[in-house]
Formats: C-alpha cells, sequence, structure tokens
C-alpha cells in the first residue's frame, strides 16, 4: 500500500481546536503531526492588573476543566505574598478541585471517549435479558436491569428510525475496530445516557461553594463562601448535608458504573495496551496538599519524575529545569528559533508562517502549530493521569498500588500495558475511584473544624495590597484533570508586572523539537500504531482522547508596552 | 438541549404525539409549559398558549459553531436539567453539528454539516460560541484550513436566526480585553444581516439558552431584547434590584472583608466590590445549576459578566463601584457607613435614580436588535 495523507480536523469531542496529520502505511501509521490551530491571546490584560483578579481571567482559559486555573492562580498569587490560607479553605480547595476531576473524567469516559470503543448501533442489536446479566454480574448498580435496558434499547430504536441522527451522524458505526459485544455496547449507552444526569447532580458541589459552575468563584487567601451553620446565607446545616448527598452519589456511580465497565471494556481491547505508549517519560507536580500546599509531604498525589518507563526509581522534579522551544511553533525569539528559554525568560511573539488560509496541509511545513514545546532537562514528558498514577506507584503509595494491582488482576495482564493507550484511559478511572473515596474524609475534615468552632475561610492580613512588598514572585502548582499545570507571578508595585503558565495538554501536543523529538500525541500515533482505514480513523481518536486533550490553549500574549514578554498556554 | 435524542421524534409527528409516545401526561407538559412561561416572563397565563404552540413543533435543526472559547458555555448548557422533563427539552431540537459531542470527526462531520445547512437551508437555528479573531487574516482560530470568519459567515448565510451563546460571541469576552491581540470581535460585529439575540454571561445559565430556544420555537421568532440583544425575560433587571442580600444594603449592613462577622451573617457584598448594581441578569432569579446557588449566594460578589467589557469596565473585581466609571454617586453610600441607615437610605434614592439613568443612556446605544423583535405582551424590563 502506498503511503496515504491523512488529516482529521476537527478533532471532535475534545475541548478546543485539534488538527491531526498522518502518513498512513500498510495499515499504519508512519508519521503524525499534532497542530493548535486557535490563539486567543488572554494574560495581555494581567499586566498591569490587580492580582487577585488574576484567578478570574486564568479561569477562563478552560471552561471544561473550570477550576484549575483559578486555583492555581491563587496558590500563585498566595505565594507571591506569603499568604497562608485557613486549613477549612485548603480543604473546600480540594473538595472542589476533587470533585473537578471525578465529573470530568467521567464526563470524558462516557461523552468524549466511550464513541471510540462503544458501537452505538450495535446496541440495537442487543439482547436485554443478556445485557442485564452481565450488568449484574460485574455491578451492584440497580438500573441495570432488563427492563431498564430494554427502554433504553426502544428510545435508541426510535430515534436511529427517524433517520435523524444528530450528533450521531457519519460515527464510524461498524467500523472493525469495534470489538464489543452488542449487550455491553448496550450497557454502556444506558450509562451514557445516566452521567449525563449524574454530571449535573454532583458538579452542584461547585455551586455551593463557588456559586455557580462552569467558572465558579475562588478568592486570593482563601475561599469567599463564609461559614455559619446556624445563617440561612452561608454554608450551612443545609448546604453540608446536600454536600453529603452529592459525593454519596458521586462515589456510587464511579464505584457501580463507571469503574466496572471501564474495566469490563478494557477486557475486550486488551490489544490496545501494546499500542499508542508513546513518550516514555512522566512528570507530575503533585496534587490535593492535605496540609499547607508548600509541604510537598502532604500531598495525597506525590510529585515526581519517571524516566523511560523505569518505575523502580522516581526523581525529583525541579521547576527550574523546564525548558521551552519554537523550533516547530508560530513564534519567533529574540536569541533565535534554537533556543531554550526557562518560562521565567520566556518570549512570546506570534508570528504565523503557515499557508494562507484555506489551505488543505501542514504536514510540509516546519512550523505547523501555535503550541510551543516544553521539554524537561531536554526531554518530551507526559503529563496526565497516567503519569501521576506511575509516580504514585513508583512512589509506593499504598492505594494506588492496590487498585492498580485490582486492575491488572481482573484483565489478567501485567504493568506493561500500563504504558499505552489503554495504560491512560485506565489511570483516569483509578484515580477517579481513590477520589471518590477521598472525598468523604475531606468534608469529615472540614465538618470536624466546623464541630470544634474553628470556621476560618479566609486569611485577611494580607489581603491590601499596602502589606504587600515593593516586589515579590510566585510560583502556584496543581496538577489538574489534565496533568501538571503551573502559574508564576511576579508582582511590583501591587500590580502584576508578569504571569507564565505552563500547561498539561502544552506539554502532551507539543510538536517536534530541533532533535527532531516528537510530542507525546505524535509519538503515541507513531508507536505500533494502527489505522485501518484512513477514510475512518476510529484509531486515531482513541490515542488523542486517551489524553483527554484540552487546547484552548496555545495563549502567548505580548505586553502593551513592549517591555516584558508574557506567555499563558492554556490548557 | 444538546443530548442525543435517545427518544425518537419521527418527521411526520408533533411534539405532542411524540411526548404521548413517551408516556408524557398531559398534566406534566403543562406544568412544564407553566414554568416556561414563568422563566419567559410572560406570566403563567400564557403556559396554554405555548403548550398549543410547542405540541404543534417539529424537530428543528440547530448548528452549533464553536470559535475562538474555552468550551464553558456547551458545558453550561450541559449542566440545563429538569428531573423529568428536561431530556423532553433536549429533543426539542436535532442537534447535527457540535465539536463537543459528534460521534464523528474530520471529513465526516464537516460532510454531515454542509448537508443538514443544505438541507434545512433557512430553517436551521445557529448557535455560536466563541469570538472571531479579526487580525492577520483570521489565523488565530482555523478549522479544517478555514477561518474562524469564513465558517460564521458561511453558517450564518442558511440560519433562521443566531443565537450568539456567552460572552465570547456577544463582544469577544476576555480575549476582546484591552488590547485584543488578536483582534477578537463578537457575532454582531460580523454578521449583519441575520437576528441575533445575545444569551450574555461568562459563562451564561443554561437554561438561558433553552428558555430561548423555547420562545423561538413557540412564537416563531426571537425574544424582546434590550440594547445589547439580550433577551428581556432573563437580562430585564439589574442584580441589584433582584438581589437576595438587597435588605442588608438598604440597611446598610455590608462585609467589609471577607469572612468577617457580617460575612457570616450574610450581609450584602457592596463593599467588597460587588458589580449587582450594574450588572443585568437573571442570576438571581434563575440561580445556577438546578437552581443550588449564585455566586453572591456563595458569598462572592458578582464580576458582572454579563455586561460587555466587563473584563475592563468591572476591573478590579474588588473594587467598590465608585472606583469604575459612570457611578460616583454610589460612593455616597460607602462614604455616608454602614452604620447611619438614613443615610444610607437616602444615598440609595440618589444612587438608583444615576444608575436607572446610565442604563437608559446605554439601551439608546443600540447595536443591533433583531429585525423579528418585537415587544412582549407583559414586558416589564
Amino acid at each position: 500500500m502506498a503511503r496515504t495523507r491523512v488529516v482529521v480536523d476537527p478533532i471532535t469531542r475534545i475541548e478546543g481546536h485539534l488538527r491531526i496529520e498522518a502518513q498512513s502505511e500498510n495499515g499504519k501509521i508512519a508519521k503524525a503531526w499534532a497542530s493548535s490551530t486557535q490563539f486567543r491571546g488572554i494574560e495581555i490584560i494581567m499586566q498591569g492588573r490587580d492580582p487577585r483578579d488574576a484567578w478570574a481571567f486564568t479561569q477562563r482559559i478552560c471552561g471544561v476543566c473550570t477550576t484549575v486555573h483559578a486555583i492555581a492562580s491563587c496558590r500563585a498569587v498566595e505565594d507571591a505574598l506569603d499568604i497562608r490560607i485557613p486549613a477549612n479553605a485548603n480543604t473546600i480547595r480540594n473538595l472542589v478541585h476533587g470533585m473537578q476531576f471525578i465529573q470530568d473524567h467521567v464526563i470524558h469516559f462516557y461523552h468524549l471517549h466511550a464513541l471510540d470503543w462503544v458501537d452505538v448501533v450495535s446496541a440495537l442489536s442487543a439482547d436485554p435479558a443478556a445485557a442485564a446479566k452481565i450488568g449484574q454480574s460485574i455491578s451492584p448498580w440497580p438500573n441495570n436491569g432488563e427492563s431498564e435496558l430494554r427502554a433504553v434499547q426502544n428510545r435508541l430504536k426510535q430515534f436511529v428510525g427517524t433517520g435523524q441522527l444528530g450528533i450521531f451522524t457519519n460515527g464510524y458505526w461498524g467500523h472493525p475496530a469495534y470489538k464489543l459485544p452488542p449487550e455491553v455496547n448496550l450497557l454502556a449507552v444506558s450509562h451514557y445516557l445516566e452521567a449525563l444526569d449524574w454530571q449535573r447532580d454532583v458538579i452542584r458541589l461547585h455551586t455551593v461553594f463557588g456559586g455557580k459552575n462552569p467558572h465558579p468563584n475562588f478568592l486570593v487567601g482563601g475561599m469567599a463562601s463564609a461559614i455559619n451553620i446556624d445563617s440561612t446565607a452561608t454554608i450551612n446545616a443545609e448546604r453540608i448535608s446536600d454536600l453529603m448527598g452529592m459525593i454519596t452519589r458521586a462515589r456510587a456511580f464511579v464505584e457501580q458504573v463507571y469503574w466496572p465497565d471501564l474495566v469490563a471494556i478494557a477486557g475486550f481491547y486488551k490489544d490496545w495496551g501494546a499500542i499508542g505508549g508513546g513518550v516514555p517519560n512522566f512528570l507530575a507536580c503533585g496534587e490535593f496538599p492535605e496540609g499547607d500546599v508548600r509541604d510537598l509531604e502532604t500531598l495525597y498525589f506525590p510529585r515526581g519524575i519517571i524516566l523511560d518507563k523505569n518505575l523502580a526509581k522516581v526523581h525529583e522534579y525541579d521547576p527550574k529545569k523546564v525548558q521551552e522551544y519554537i523550533h516547530s511553533s508560530w513564534y519567533e525569539y529574540s536569541k533565535g528559533d534554537a533556543a531554550g528559554l526557562h518560562p521565567f525568560e520566556g518570549e512570546t511573539t506570534p508570528k504565523y508562517t503557515g499557508p494562507k488560509p484555506p489551505w488543505t496541509y501542514l504536514q510540509d511545513e516546519t512550523k505547523y502549530t501555535w503550541m510551543k514545546t516544553p521539554r524537561y532537562e531536554g526531554r518530551p514528558m507526559q503529563v496526565g493521569p497516567l503519569a501521576r498514577m506511575l509516580v504514585a506507584y513508583g512512589s509506593g503509595h499504598k492505594d494506588v498500588r492496590e487498585l492498580v494491582g485490582e486492575a491488572l488482576g481482573k484483565l489478567n495482564v501485567g504493568p506493561e500495558v500500563l504504558f499505552s493507550t489503554l495504560g491512560r484511559t485506565a489511570a483516569r478511572g483509578i484515580e477517579t475511584v481513590l477520589l471518590a473515596r477521598k472525598m468523604e474524609q475531606w468534608l469529615g475534615d472540614l465538618n470536624g473544624r466546623i464541630k470544634n468552632g474553628d470556621v476560618a475561610t479566609f486569611t485577611k492580613n494580607k489581603w491590601e495590597p499596602s502589606s504587600w512588598p515593593a516586589k515579590s514572585e510566585g510560583y502556584g502548582y496543581l496538577d489538574a484533570p489534565r496533568g501538571a499545570l503551573g502559574h508564576w507571578v511576579q508582582i511590583e508595585d501591587g500590580k502584576i508586572a508578569r504571569y507564565q503558565c505552563v500547561v498539561p495538554s502544552t506539554w502532551n501536543c507539543s510538536p517536534r523539537d530541533a532533535q527532531g523529538q516528537t510530542g507525546p500525541y505524535e509519538s503515541s500515533l507513531e508507536d505500533n500504531h494502527p489505522l485501518v482505514d484512513p477514510e475512518r480513523p476510529l484509531e486515531i481518536l482513541r490515542t488523542i482522547h486517551s489524553y483527554d486533550p484540552c487546547m484552548a490553549c496555545g495563549v502567548h500574549v505580548l505586553d502593551a508596552e513592549g517591555r516584558e514578554v508574557v506567555e499563558v498556554r492554556v490548557q | 438541549m444538546i443530548t442525543p435524542s435517545a427518544y425518537g421524534w419521527t418527521e411526520s409527528e408533533t411534539l405532542r404525539q411524540h411526548l404521548e409516545s413517551r408516556g408524557v401526561s398531559r398534566r406534566d407538559f403543562l406544568k412544564f409549559c407553566g414554568e416556561i412561561a414563568v422563566v419567559l416572563g410572560v406570566g403563567a397565563a400564557a403556559a396554554p398558549r405555548i403548550a398549543r404552540a410547542l405540541e404543534a413543533v417539529k424537530r428543528p435543526t440547530v448548528i452549533w459553531l464553536q470559535l475562538q472559547e474555552c468550551t464553558g458555555c456547551v458545558e453550561s448548557v450541559l449542566r440545563t436539567a429538569d428531573p423529568t422533563i428536561g431530556d423532553l427539552l433536549l429533543d426539542l431540537v436535532s442537534l447535527d453539528y457540535n465539536h463537543t459531542l459528534m460521534a464523528g470527526a474530520g471529513t465526516a462531520v464537516e460532510k454531515a454539516k454542509q448537508s443538514s445547512m443544505a438541507a434545512n437551508k433557512g430553517k436551521y437555528i445557529l448557535v455560536v460560541t466563541g469570538s472571531i479573531p479579526t487580525k492577520e487574516g483570521g489565523i488565530y482560530t482555523m478549522v479544517g484550513g478555514r477561518t474562524a470568519e469564513v465558517l460564521v459567515k458561511e453558517a450564518a448565510d442558511g440560519a433562521a436566526a443566531i443565537l450568539a451563546v456567552g460572552a465570547c460571541a456577544h463582544f469577544g469576552s476576555v480575549q476582546a480585553a484591552r488590547p485584543n491581540p488578536t483582534g477578537a470581535v463578537g457575532v454582531r460585529d460580523i454578521i449583519k444581516n441575520r437576528p441575533i439575540v445575545n444569551i450574555a454571561g461568562c459563562p451564561p445559565i443554561g437554561d438561558t439558552v433553552t428558555a430561548t430556544v423555547v420562545h423561538f420555537l413557540t412564537y416563531g421568532r426571537l425574544p424582546a431584547v434590550d440594547g445589547e440583544g439580550r433577551p428581556l425575560f432573563a437580562y430585564g433587571k439589574r442584580i441589584h434590584d433582584q438581589c437576595t442580600r438587597r435588605a442588608h444594603f438598604d440597611a446598610g449592613q455590608f462585609v467589609q472583608a471577607f469572612d468577617d462577622e457580617s460575612a457570616r451573617k450574610g450581609f450584602c457584598l457592596y463593599s467588597v466590590g460587588c458589580k449587582g448594581p450594574a450588572t443585568f441578569s437573571p442570576c438571581p432569579i434563575f440561580q445556577w445549576n438546578t437552581r443550588t446557588s449564585w455566586p453572591i449566594g456563595a458569598g462572592h460578589p458578582c464580576i458582572g459578566c454579563t455586561e460587555p467589557h466587563f473584563w475592563d469596565t468591572m476591573t478590579p473585581f474588588y473594587g467598590r463601584l465608585p472606583n469604575v466609571g459612570g457611578f460616583a454617586v454610589e460612593q455616597r453610600v460607602d462614604t455616608i457607613g454602614a452604620a447611619l441607615a438614613i443615610g444610607a437610605a437616602a444615598g440609595i434614592a440618589t444612587h438608583a435614580a444615576a444608575t436607572v439613568y446610565t442604563q437608559i443612556k446605554r439601551r439608546k446605544a443600540t447595536h443591533q436588535v433583531p429585525e423579528t423583535a418585537t415587544e412582549p405582551e407583559n414586558q416589564d424590563g
């Protein structure tokens, strides 16, 4: 078979605008290019602004992982100004971020990723009785009964019968890469619909503490939601009991629906444990501090680096070793295109050199994306759930080791399958289960302190700019659902002088560097990766979605005065 | 509205027939229409009329373009719900194009969009989220090698009406904030020959989007709007005038610092920067996430996100409104102080008059009022 040019643009079921180009040969992908085709330029307005406003601006980087930039921003400013937030505020942020993980990962699995593995049309021919039997064998979930599944199937039959397929139009139904029996497809479709209702309910935790979702409110110095269990207008007894219900329902769905579905579906796709591994290096900045955010010992998910798939050695992560390149990106550097710059010296001068639209291909271009190229000591790194779980596993994390062991045992496979497309998808489920179990404890911690009379949610001694030093700088880390995130802020005379972010999807979607090293997306697509039918690139979607791309990115900004260069790349 | 329609709705079926086949009782349906009537601000008496209109409606096509944005607006609409009848609303339309949810990708979905736009030319509803970057020939947002501007013009050409959902589609939002490096603008700045309604907010409450669609299907036209193109049924009143904490403002009871004793009593957030007095939004009435709470209800000041260019006009977010242009009168409330309730009351009267004047001035600066918009029967905006 001759070499075929493949273009998938838009990549759907992700956040933002992503284009994949590839060359396929004999049913495999030989070369791949990942291109981000959107640039927003958000952060210029942050320069000269009040640093207490920064969380709201950076939050708008992404409306899917809608809390992560806000919390990272608060942490960066609090680090710069040496603000220690009350324990309650830290716990509330963990609850908010924890529910973000849980809701986001479940939505990703059912609504963004499942249709890569689940053939909706095949569910039409399922035997609901047999599907119920399977469902009840893997889970006590009450809605897996025959009558429930038959009702879902009837709805589906009517829907297909209309000929108006809506979002299912031109899906890759019947593609030979779909392996699930009709009954499992029917179960998955049923849970796709249930998850839509579930996610609306559990995310209300954000509304209780932040007033709304998407884009709940945060506050430098703590949280704005005051606690007074005897008031009608604050976090009170009614709110707490509502939260208890949400957390219980979140855990029930994760343990009884998401996790069993994930394991069951994975059992039919074990071959994907040897596909799409890609970059062998993994970076986790750590998340969920259970004490002060500066005390890395209190992180529930630890910080660290795994190199060359070696789980026996977890290396220290040093943010100073991050550099960014623009060899393949639509930017220029004052020191030339070959330079690698630490984010604190970062320059962002957009310079589009691509073809004039409308155009057809980017793969012949040296520069082909708005993404920059972060490297750690020159190495490309994967970030995200798999990186976190591998670092935790290598660090001897008890909960992670138990659950990884359980999953591998159920699938009867060895740990080598983790380094794959399937491994990324499984790791996402593993951490969701752990967090769903953790939420009860965090709410218990909060209630325990309230019971003892500690209702503080905000540290006010550094609120007024008059209490700030003339110059300060801070780093806010946060391991977001999609991976390691960092915000860096410099404050001068009460205003933001410089603001930078290094974002998970930039690590994962980075293009080729001058040494020819591909980024994680590209590397995975070039790693033993099938593509049976270039007209129906289902396999590409599987691997790209296993990263859960969040592409509202490439947001690089020039300072208005040309004084300083600000750069924000967005998850 | 954007979930896959798992309930079949055949071409020849009316909504009434469709509901019957799904086992939805007429009683439930009328109850729903009554609720929608209240949301739309036309009064519960209009419920039977809404019911008659909705019963006869056929399933229309929606094309949803996502341009320069963060996907928060799609997420917000995903949160729209009514536990029993919500799915029904989801079935009101056939969503033929939406990046976040479509099963296919690349050329497959582009073909689906083209064929749907051709088959439903002049009839479909176009939803746009995200802004349109205009600098450098539009190369800051491209899909399939084509620019956002080309895509929105193409889709608008055959649209019956356009819903510009969210602050980005409204005026460009955060990427249009000073100095707007990509030249981001809202839909109304590009499309001049189609009715556009701006569902304002960063993001808007999902129910506002749903209710606007129902309005269009029921009355055959977009809702009446203010000078910003925002539906009056949602954006007709200021947050300040509907606020659950308003009594504390009137009584001169203000939160002076977050988490102080006043904050723990739920007092007014004006002194810590609330922009409710300058913001038209349904937040206090509709509330968020199945009426769980809303920003002020959860203790944080309003940041004014339904207002044009709020990133420039409403910042610093924790600065009191007098620091923002045009509201100097309100400073009196502050300087008079919380202790002097009578003085505060006098301040309120002046402040109210001043803000109303400002709003009237702004509404006169009309941007784009949909051609089909007329005054509602029961307007109180």
